[in-house]
């Protein structure tokens, strides 16, 4: 795989923003919808510029704990920065995992509402913002998409273009809802490798909720695997992809190969299924 | 594969003049769009100021306009008659039509977007309900509430309406962050407030009820320069308030969640949004009844012809339902002179068909 990784963009403002206030510290986040518990009690800790997969089954919590990480769920317990505040839509940026795309606007347009969290309560955009989004759109190779209608791009497309818009956010955190779910095969690489470039290049810090267990410890620096609101295994991805652990925490005979250096997760033969 | 691998300086600065382009469009469309629904708008009012059961000559009507600007002294060739007709008849009648147009198209786009629904209009949380039940108690039981230059009517359908509006919110918890919720309270409240002016209609004699019908189907025939002078402020300040908000009105198209996830707060939006057109849509009932379609429609002609973006919906819609409500009261006054149609019965009539030859020309794509 040979590719030149530009530098970072250059970004008209500051765009010193991401990497100094990266890291990110769960304490005992608490969720409940009614009186059904999503996530009992999830302490994790983000370091910068990392990509940190959370795995685990349906309904494990995995979005829970994103959309509490950006505010969208009412949790108990504390989601803070290095400098101790909550994290805003300036500190962290979401890539839903499925964004509404509006019929009839504009990819440009789209983009720009990622500017949102810069904007004054009743200000518009400037010449910045918009430029801003042009950098962007030039870096994901989207120029040529700028007037398209959202609502009529492919899977692959639509899914730069909300990657897109995070980046407009300019948040040193960047929260991926199962970004990949909707893609074939090839899309799935180039949006994870996108992802993976763009971190590597602005120093942003990754957190994914990732189905692909495979794909996950292929990009991921730390896997976090949660298992009924709880997070039952942190730590380095080969240390996390166990078999006997997987199997539990997925109710199903999971094995674990090594193929050219690299893990590769599979259900087991049918054999060995208890 | 995606490639980073970024072309010559010069070519990408050329890309990204295009993409600013492509971005600047949202703002520069409305400047030139605005252009011409004033262009439309003037014309409507000159033919609207000229057309009556008294025809006025255009130029003459021209000429007379330009004399009253300050520091402008021209001969106008009408009569103190036809310039008394004209002051004081045509012209406050078609301010208000303007008034009234302008605001429930604009607060229809509003309700579109905080809504997140193509079917929504101004009168979605209970306005008209609210109005009607307290225009019949006014008109049939002879509350006098008027003050100031208020009349009793439109005070009691101004106070109705906002009566019925804070209710859908209260019952709705004030659930500003749930679209659906509130949807439903106006549901609930305009089907009391509606149940409420039913029964009171019964109770009163048949020339009463009558007067009340004839005032819900909305008319502009009582127009005079003291309700330009009491809904012109509503519709001013609202509808500055709303214009103010129509980019928030974009980023609640990608849904509530999203929009929280960018930095918006949509309860405050919407609660911001939903009270100006009220308000103002309150204010614009009181004066003319109730007018049917244009709330609806307006902004759909907007959406179809010019964009699907709110920047360009909330301003286009009070220039288009302005001249649109201006140009259909010239038929009710002229259609079966010398008695008059209820102008809400005409837009209805002139609005639907073109509405749906709009939709049948096949864009097709709304909300």
């Amino acid at each position: 795989m040979s590719q030149t990784i530009s530098p970072a963009i250059d970004l008209p403002t500051s765009s010193t923003t991401a990497s100094s206030v990266a890291a990110l510290h769960c304490r005992a986040v608490r969720v409940s919808f009614g009186n059904v518990e999503v996530l009992g009690g999830v302490d994790l800790d983000l370091v910068a510029g990392e990509w940190l997969g959370l795995i685990g089954p349906n309904g494990a919590g995995k979005s829970t704990l994103l959309r509490s990480i950006c505010g969208l769920v009412n949790f108990e317990g504390s989601i803070t920065l290095d400098n101790g505040q909550t994290p805003s839509a300036t500190d962290v940026a979401l890539v839903p995992q499925a964004p509404i795309l509006p019929e009839g606007m504009t990819v440009s347009e789209y983009v720009l509402l990622g500017r949102t969290a810069h904007l004054g309560w009743l200000a518009r955009e400037s010449r910045t913002d918009r430029s801003i989004v042009a950098t962007i759109l030039r870096r994901l190779d989207l120029d040529e998409f700028a007037g398209r209608n959202v609502a009529r791009l492919s899977g692959g497309e639509a899914q730069r273009v909300v990657v897109a818009r995070a980046l407009a956010q300019q948040a040193p955190i960047l929260l991926l809802d199962e970004p990949t779910s909707a893609l074939d095969l090839g899309h799935q690489m180039s949006v994870l490798e996108l992802v993976d470039d763009l971190r590597r290049s602005e120093g942003l810090t990754v957190i994914a909720a990732m189905h692909d267990l495979t794909t996950a410890g292929r990009f991921a620096d730390r896997l976090a695997l949660i298992d009924r609101g709880t997070i039952v295994a942190v730590g380095p991805c080969a240390e996390v992809l166990q078999p006997e652990l997987l199997s539990d925490t997925y109710s199903t005979a999971l094995t674990v190969r090594t193929i050219d250096g690299e893990l590769v997760v599979l259900p087991a033969p049918r054999g060995e299924n208890k | 594969m995606v490639s980073l691998d970024h072309t010559s300086a010069t070519s990408s600065s050329s890309v990204a003049d295009e993409v600013d382009l492509a971005a600047e469009q949202a703002f520069r469309l409305p400047l030139r769009a605005v252009f011409v629904g004033l262009l439309v708008l003037a014309l409507v009012g000159l033919f609207s100021a000229s057309n009556g059961a008294a025809g006025l000559p255009v130029m003459g009507v021209v000429t007379s306009l330009l004399d009253h600007l300050p520091l402008i002294g021209v001969d106008s060739a009408l009569s103190d008659r036809q310039v008394a007709i004209l002051f004081q008849i045509r012209l406050p009648r078609m301010v208000i039509g303007m008034l009234v147009g302008g605001a429930l198209g604009m607060a229809g786009g509003a309700y579109q977007g905080v809504f997140r629904n193509p079917l929504a209009d101004p009168y979605l949380l209970g306005v008209s309900a609210g109005a009607g039940f307290g225009a019949v108690l006014a008109l049939g039981f002879g509350l006098d509430i008027g003050w100031g230059p208020f009349d009793p009517v439109p005070a009691a359908a101004f106070v109705g309406s906002v009566v019925a509006v804070a209710a859908s919110a209260t019952i709705a918890r004030g659930s500003w962050s749930s679209p659906a919720t509130l949807l439903l309270g106006g549901v609930a409240m305009a089907a009391l407030f509606s149940a409420a002016q039913t029964y009171a209609l019964q109770r009163l004699s048949e020339t009463r009820s009558r007067e009340v019908l004839s005032w819900l189907f909305g008319n502009l025939s009582t127009s005079g320069w003291d309700q330009v002078w009491i809904l012109g402020p509503y519709v001013v300040v609202c509808g500055t308030v709303l214009i103010l908000h129509r980019r928030h009105l974009d980023v609640l198209r990608v849904g509530d969640d999203e929009a929280r996830a960018l930095g918006l707060n949509p309860a405050r939006t919407r609660l911001l949004v939903i009270g100006a057109a009220s308000l103002m849509t309150a204010a614009a009932v009181s004066v003319s009844g109730l007018i049917a379609f244009v709330g609806l429609v307006v902004p759909h002609i907007v959406r179809l012809l010019v964009s699907n973006s709110y920047r360009v919906i909330v301003p286009l819609s009070a220039l288009v339902g302005a001249a649109f409500l201006a140009f259909v009261d010239v038929g009710a006054r002229t259609l079966i002179a010398p008695s008059e149609l209820p102008v809400g019965v005409i837009t209805a009539f002139v609005g639907a068909p073109f509405f749906a030859f709009v939709l049948w020309r096949g864009h097709g794509s709304t909300a």
